[in-house]
C-alpha cells in the first residue's frame, strides 16, 4: 500500500507516495538520496540515523516516512548555510571530532539540537545530551570538545565559517 | 620560511566530506539495475539441515532468485584461512560460503534471496522454510577441548584447530626454583567489534568481458581480490576490489567474507549488480568476534619482586571455522609478546586454539596484545601483592633498560628501541603517584573505595616483515607500496597500497609529502582503496600503515627528490653535487634566489622539452617497501577508578595514557587514536562481552543487549607522550592505532581490583559489571586481606588456589 506524503526536507519541497511501512531513513536515503544520513543498528541505539524534524531531533531509522507528513526535515545536507559550514560541523573539523565518520552525522546533528536547548553546556551535560548516540573511534573526548568549541563559537557569534 | 608540517596537528583533509554528509560508504552507493540480497541465518548453534523449501520464497513479489549451498557448492569455493601457522597441526577444515549440510554457530548462512528492494528480500527470507536436526552445541574453547564435548569438525578431533607452543629459556627451572609463583585464570571474553558501518557489498558482473567488481567494506582490497579469486575462481587481473568510504573496521573489516563471495555469486548468476547490506543485528552474529580465550597464567619470581619466568596454557576460541588471519592472532601476536616492556628470561606460551559453536574470531583492536599484556600487568599486580611492594615498584625494577637501537627478548624478537622507564616516569609524575597513593589510603579510611591501575606495555605493530610473515605462515607478504606522481601543474597524486578507514591517512601522508618536498598539503591528494588504481598492498591493520605504508611513501618521495636534483642541476647549467634541497627549492649551492621549485621542475618533467642525456619523461616514482623489522610502541597508563561498595557500581574517574611511537606526524591524530582505543579497551574491562546460551544463543546480539562504552560512561583521556625514534623505518614513526586498547583493559581492571583489595576481592571477571563487584563484594564478606586467589566461577576445575594479599 503506498501512501502519498507531503514534506519539507532541507527547505525543498517533496511530494512522494510511499510504502506505509517505509522507514524514514530509507526515503531519505534511497527515495531523496540523502545518503549522509546513516543506519548503524537497527534497535534505536546508535544514533547515526538523527536528522531534525520539526526541529527536534529524531532517529529516522524509528519513524515512518508517512510519520513526516507534512513535516520541516533537516538533515546532515542541510546545514551549512551558503557553502558556510555550521558551527558544530566546523567544530568537529577544527577538533578531530570525527574519525571514521560513520556516526559523525548523527552526532553533528543531536549537537545543533542540545545547544539550541543549552547554549553553555558542561561537559557533563554534552555526554549526558550524547547518551542516545553511538562512537566507536572517537572515545568521544574530541566529540564533546567539539561540543563546546561550538557553544562557545556560536555564542561569540564567531561560528558559521 | 619554512613551515615544517609533519608534527603539526593540522584539522584533517578527509572530514569535508564527512561533516556535510557527501561521503560515499559501500551502502550508499546506487548501480543502474542494482537488486537486493538478504541472507537467511542459522537460528541453531549446531544442526543438521534435513530439507530446505524455497519455492515459496521464490515466488514472492520481487523476488528474483533465492540460493541455498546446493547452488553454490562447487560454484564457490570454500573460504580459505590465510594464517596457517607451521608446525602446530592446523586444521583448515572446510568453509563453505553457505552452509549445505551443517551448520554450526548461530548465524551460518543457509540461503540467500535476491530481490527488486531490501523489503522484498526480507520477508522473502520468512518464506523459506528450513527443517533442523538439532545437534550438541559447545561454546567455551576448554570444555570444547574435553573429552565427550560435542564435535563440530570430523578432521578436528577434539576440535582443536591447532597447537602451537613457543618457549625461551627454560621455564621448568625457572618455577621449580622460583621463590614466588603466581598464577590466575584469566578469562577474556568473547568481544564483539561493532565498527559504527555495518557490513556491505555490492558485486557487478560484466559477462562479455568475464570482469567482477566488488564494492566492499574491507581494510584490505588487495587481499580481498586475491581471495575473491581463490574462492570464485575469476583470475586476479579481472577482480576490481574498491573500499569506498569504510565506517571503522577494528579487526572485522580484514576478514574476507563468505558473504561477500555470495553476492558475488549471484552478481555473476543473475547478471545484474547485487547489493548486500548487514543489518546491525546481523552483524552481531555473521561479523567476526574478537578475544575469547581461557588462560592459565603464571609467574615465577624472586622474593624481592624480580620476575624469572611467566608462562600459560591458552585455550583460545577460533568460533566454528577459521577466519581469514585467525590463527595468527593468539600465537604469533600474543605468544611473542609475553616478555612485553620486562627482562623476563624464561618464557612458555602453550596456546591451543579451538573450534566453538560461536562466530568466527578475527583481529579485534590489538588483536593478540591486550591479552599479552593483560596477563603480564596482572600476573606484576599479584606479583607485587606477594612480595609486599608497590606495583610500580615491581615493574620498574622488571623493565628493559632504554636501548636504541635492537634489543633481544627470551621468545627470539628483537625490540626495535625503548625507553620504557622513562614513559613510566612521565605518567607517574603526571598524575603525582605518591600523593595519588596518599589520598587513596586517606579515602579509604573514610570508606572511600579508590583504585588506582598502573600498567607498562611494549606491543608488536607496523607488520611487518615480509620474510617473517612467510616464515610464521602467513599467506601474503606485508610490505607496502606507493606511488608518487606530479602534474605539470605541480599538484601531486599519491597512491597507496594500505587501506585506511578513519586514521588520516589522507593527512598525514601529505604531511610526509609536506615534509619530504615541501609541496603544501592542499596539493597532495592522497587515493586508496580501490585495487585498480592503487599498487599492491597488504591492507590497514595491524597498526602498519603509517610504518609501512608511510615508509614506502618516504622512499618515493625520496626518489623524486633525486630525480629533481639531477633535472635541477641540467636546468640551471651546474654540477649535481653543487644544487642544494630546502623547502620545495632546488637551487646551487649559495645562490638560493637562483633556483627551481619542485613545481617547476614537475612542469619541466612531465612537458620534457629538456631533459638530461637519457632521463625519462615525467616525475613519478613506486617504491615497494618491505620494512627490515616490526615496530614496538610501548608506553605506561594510569587508571584512577572508585567503586561504590553497595551496589558495585564504578567509575572510571581518571585515565592517563603516556605513548611513544616515535615522531609524530600529526599530533592530533595521534591523540585522537589513543583516545578511542583507551575507550574501546574500558569496554572490554568494564561492560562489553559476548554472552552465549548452552544452545549457542547470542544472548547479547543487539546494542540493546551488548553495552559498548557511551559518552557519559567515560572521562576526558588524559595524553603524553615521549618521542623515542624507531631505527628500523625511514621516518622512525611506531603505530598508535591499537596502543590505546592494548593496555587499557588490564589498567582498568587492575585499578578496580585495587579498590576491592581491603575488602578481600583479588580476581573478578570481565566485564566488571556492577552485579558481579557486588556479589564479589558480598561473598568476600569483608574478610579483609584473605586471597582467595583462583576461586573463579567459571567450572573448568584448575583450582591452583596459591597467593596472599594483604
Amino acid at each position: 500500500m503506498k501512501v502519498p506524503i507531503k514534506l519539507t526536507v532541507n527547505g525543498r519541497s517533496h511530494e512522494s507516495e510511499v510504502p506505509a511501512r517505509q522507514l524514514l531513513v530509507h526515503y531519505l536515503r534511497d527515495d531523496l538520496g540523502l545518503t549522509g544520513t546513516k543506519i548503524g543498528c537497527d534497535t534505536s541505539q546508535c544514533g547515526a540515523c538523527v536528522v531534525r524534524i520539526n526541529g527536534s531531533t529524531v532517529k529516522s531509522c524509528t519513524c515512518l516516512a508517512v510519520q513526516a507528513d507534512g513535516a520541516e526535515v533537516v538533515t546532515i545536507e542541510g546545514l551549512a548555510q551558503d557553502g558556510n559550514l555550521h558551527p558544530v560541523q566546523e567544530a568537529f573539523w577544527d577538533n578531530h571530532g570525527l574519525q571514521c565518520g560513520y556516526c559523525t552525522a548523527g552526532m553533528i546533528m543531536t549537537i545543533t539540537e542540545l545547544l539550541e536547548r543549552n547554549p553553555n553546556p558542561t561537559a557533563e551535560e554534552v555526554r549526558a545530551g550524547l547518551e542516545g548516540n553511538i562512537c566507536r573511534c572517537t572515545g568521544y573526548h574530541n566529540i564533546v570538545k567539539a561540543a563546546l568549541a561550538a557553544a562557545e563559537a556560536i555564542s561569540t557569534g564567531a561560528g558559521g565559517g | 620560511m619554512t613551515t615544517r608540517l609533519f608534527g603539526s596537528g593540522i584539522r584533517r583533509r578527509e572530514d569535508p566530506r564527512l561533516i556535510t554528509g557527501q561521503a560515499s560508504y559501500t551502502d550508499d552507493i546506487k548501480l543502474a539495475g542494482l537488486v537486493h540480497a538478504a541472507i537467511l541465518r542459522s537460528p541453531h548453534g549446531h544442526a543438521r539441515i534435513t530439507s530446505i523449501d524455497t519455492s515459496a520464497a521464490a515466488a514472492a513479489p520481487g523476488v528474483i532468485a533465492v540460493y541455498t549451498g546446493a547452488d553454490t557448492e562447487g560454484v564457490l569455493n570454500p573460504m580459505p584461512c590465510a594464517w596457517v601457522i607451521p608446525d602446530s597441526d592446523v586444521k583448515a577444515v572446510a568453509y563453505p560460503p553457505i552452509a549445505k549440510d551443517v551448520v554450526r554457530y548461530v548465524g551460518d548462512a543457509v540461503a540467500v534471496v535476491v530481490a527488486e528492494d531490501r523489503y522484498q528480500a526480507e520477508d522473502a527470507l520468512e518464506l523459506i522454510t528450513v527443517d533442523y536436526e538439532p545437534l550438541p552445541t559447545v561454546i567455551n574453547p576448554e570444555a570444547a577441548m574435553q573429552e565427550g564435548a560435542p564435535q563440530l569438525h570430523e578432521d578436528a578431533p577434539n576440535n582443536q584447530a591447532f597447537h602451537w607452543v613457543a618457549a625461551g629459556g627454560d621455564t621448568d627451572d625457572a618455577f621449580a626454583n622460583a621463590d614466588v609463583v603466581v598464577r590466575d585464570t584469566i578469562i577474556q571474553q568473547k568481544l564483539i567489534p561493532n565498527p559504527m558501518e555495518p557490513r556491505s557489498a555490492i558485486a557487478s558482473y560484466v559477462p562479455s568481458m568475464g570482469e567482477l567488481t566488488i564494492w566492499n567494506t574491507t581494510q584490505n582490497p588487495h587481499i580481498a581480490r586475491f581471495v575473491t579469486c581463490l574462492v570464485t575462481g575469476i583470475p586476479e587481473h579481472k577482480i576490481r576490489v574498491i573500499a569506498p568510504e569504510v565506517g571503522g573496521g577494528f579487526g572485522a573489516k580484514i576478514a574476507v567474507y563468505a558473504w561477500d563471495m555470495v553476492t558475488a555469486f549471484c552478481a555473476m548468476k543473475l547478471g545484474r549488480p547485487v547489493k548486500w547490506t548487514e543489518t546491525r543485528s546481523e552483524n552481531f552474529v555473521s561479523t567476526t568476534h574478537g578475544r575469547d580465550h581461557v588462560e592459565y597464567v603464571e609467574m615465577a619470581a624472586n622474593s624481592d619482586g624480580r620476575v624469572t619466568g611467566v608462562r600459560s596454557v591458552v585455550y583460545a576460541g577460533m568460533g566454528a571455522y577459521l577466519s581469514t588471519a585467525a590463527p595468527g592472532i593468539p600465537t604469533i601476536l600474543h605468544g611473542l609478546m609475553y616478555s612485553g616492556p620486562y627482562d623476563i628470561a624464561n618464557i612458555k606460551a602453550d596456546i591451543y586454539g579451538v573450534f566453538t559453536n560461536s562466530t568466527p574470531v578475527e583481529a579485534y583492536r590489538g588483536a593478540g596484545r591486550p591479552e599479552a599484556t593483560f596477563l603480564l600487568e596482572r600476573l606484576m599486580d599479584l606479583v607485587a601483592a606477594e612480595v609486599g611492594k608497590d606495583p610500580v615498584e615491581v615493574r620498574r625494577m622488571n623493565l628493559i633498560p632504554k636501548f636504541e637501537n635492537g634489543h633481544d627478548v627470551a621468545i627470539g624478537l628483537t625490540y626495535d628501541s625503548g625507553d620504557y622507564e622513562g614513559v613510566l616516569n612521565v605518567a607517574l609524575e603526571h598524575v603525582n603517584y605518591d600523593q595519588l597513593r596518599h589520598d587513596q589510603a586517606h579515602g579509604r579510611e573514610h570508606g572511600r573505595l579508590t583504585g588506582i591501575g598502573v600498567s607498562c606495555y611494549c606491543e608488536i605493530c607496523g607488520l611487518g616483515p615480509s620474510q617473517v610473515a612467510g616464515a610464521v605462515g602467513f599467506g601474503g607478504g606485508l610490505w607496502e607500496s606507493a606511488t608518487v606522481r606530479f602534474y605539470a601543474t605541480g599538484k601531486v597524486n599519491v597512491f597507496i597500497g594500505t587501506s585506511p578507514h578513519g586514521q588520516g591517512e589522507e593527512t598525514t601522508f601529505a604531511q610526509i609529502m609536506s615534509e619530504e618536498l615541501g609541496v603544501p598539503v592542499d596539493d597532495v591528494e592522497v587515493i586508496h582503496g580501490d585495487t585498480d588504481t592503487t599498487p599492491m598492498g597488504w591492507g590497514t591493520y595491524g597498526s602498519r600503515t603509517t610504518v609501512v605504508g608511510g615508509g614506502a611513501l618516504a622512499l618515493s618521495a625520496r626518489k623524486i627528490k633525486d630525480k629533481a636534483i639531477t633535472l635541477a642541476a641540467h636546468l640551471l647549467e651546474a654540477a649535481e653535487a653543487d644544487i642544494e634541497y630546502e623547502d620545495g627549492n632546488f637551487f646551487v649551492r649559495g645562490a638560493p634566489d637562483n633556483g627551481k621549485t619542485i613545481q617547476e621542475i614537475a612542469l619541466m618533467a612531465n612537458v620534457a622539452w629538456n631533459m638530461p642525456e637519457g632521463m625519462e619523461p615525467g616525475l613519478e616514482a613506486t617504491t615497494f617497501y618491505d620494512p627490515p623489522n616490526f615496530s614496538y610502541p610501548f608506553g605506561a597508563h594510569v587508571a584512577v577508578v572508585n567503586v561504590d561498595p553497595d551496589n558495585g557500581h564504578i567509575v572510571l574517574e581518571r585515565y592517563v595514557a603516556v605513548d611513544d611511537c616515535g615522531p609524530q606526524i600529526n599530533p592530533m591524530i595521534v591523540e585522537g587514536q589513543v583516545h578511542g582505543g583507551v575507550v574501546q579497551g574500558a569496554g572490554q574491562a568494564l561492560w562489553e562481552g559476548a554472552v552465549y546460551d548452552d544452545n549457542g544463543q547470542l544472548l547479547t546480539g543487539s546494542m540493546l543487549d551488548y553495552a559498548l562504552p557511551r559518552a557519559h560512561l567515560v572521562p576526558d583521556i588524559e595524553t603524553l607522550s615521549t618521542v623515542t625514534p624507531s631505527p628500523h623505518n625511514p621516518l622512525g614513526v611506531k603505530g598508535i592505532g591499537e596502543t590505546g586498547t592494548i593496555a587499557s583493559t588490564v589498567t582498568i581492571y587492575n585499578a578496580v581490583i585495587d579498590a576491592l583489595r581491603p575488602l578481600g576481592v583479588t580476581r573478578l571477571e570481565m566485564p566488571l559489571t556492577p552485579e558481579r563487584v557486588w556479589r564479589a563484594i558480598q561473598e568476600a564478606g569483608g574478610h579483609h586481606g584473605h586471597d582467595h586467589g583462583h576461586g573463579h566461577d567459571h567450572g573448568h576445575g584448575h583450582d591452583h588456589g596459591h597467593g596472599h594479599g594483604h
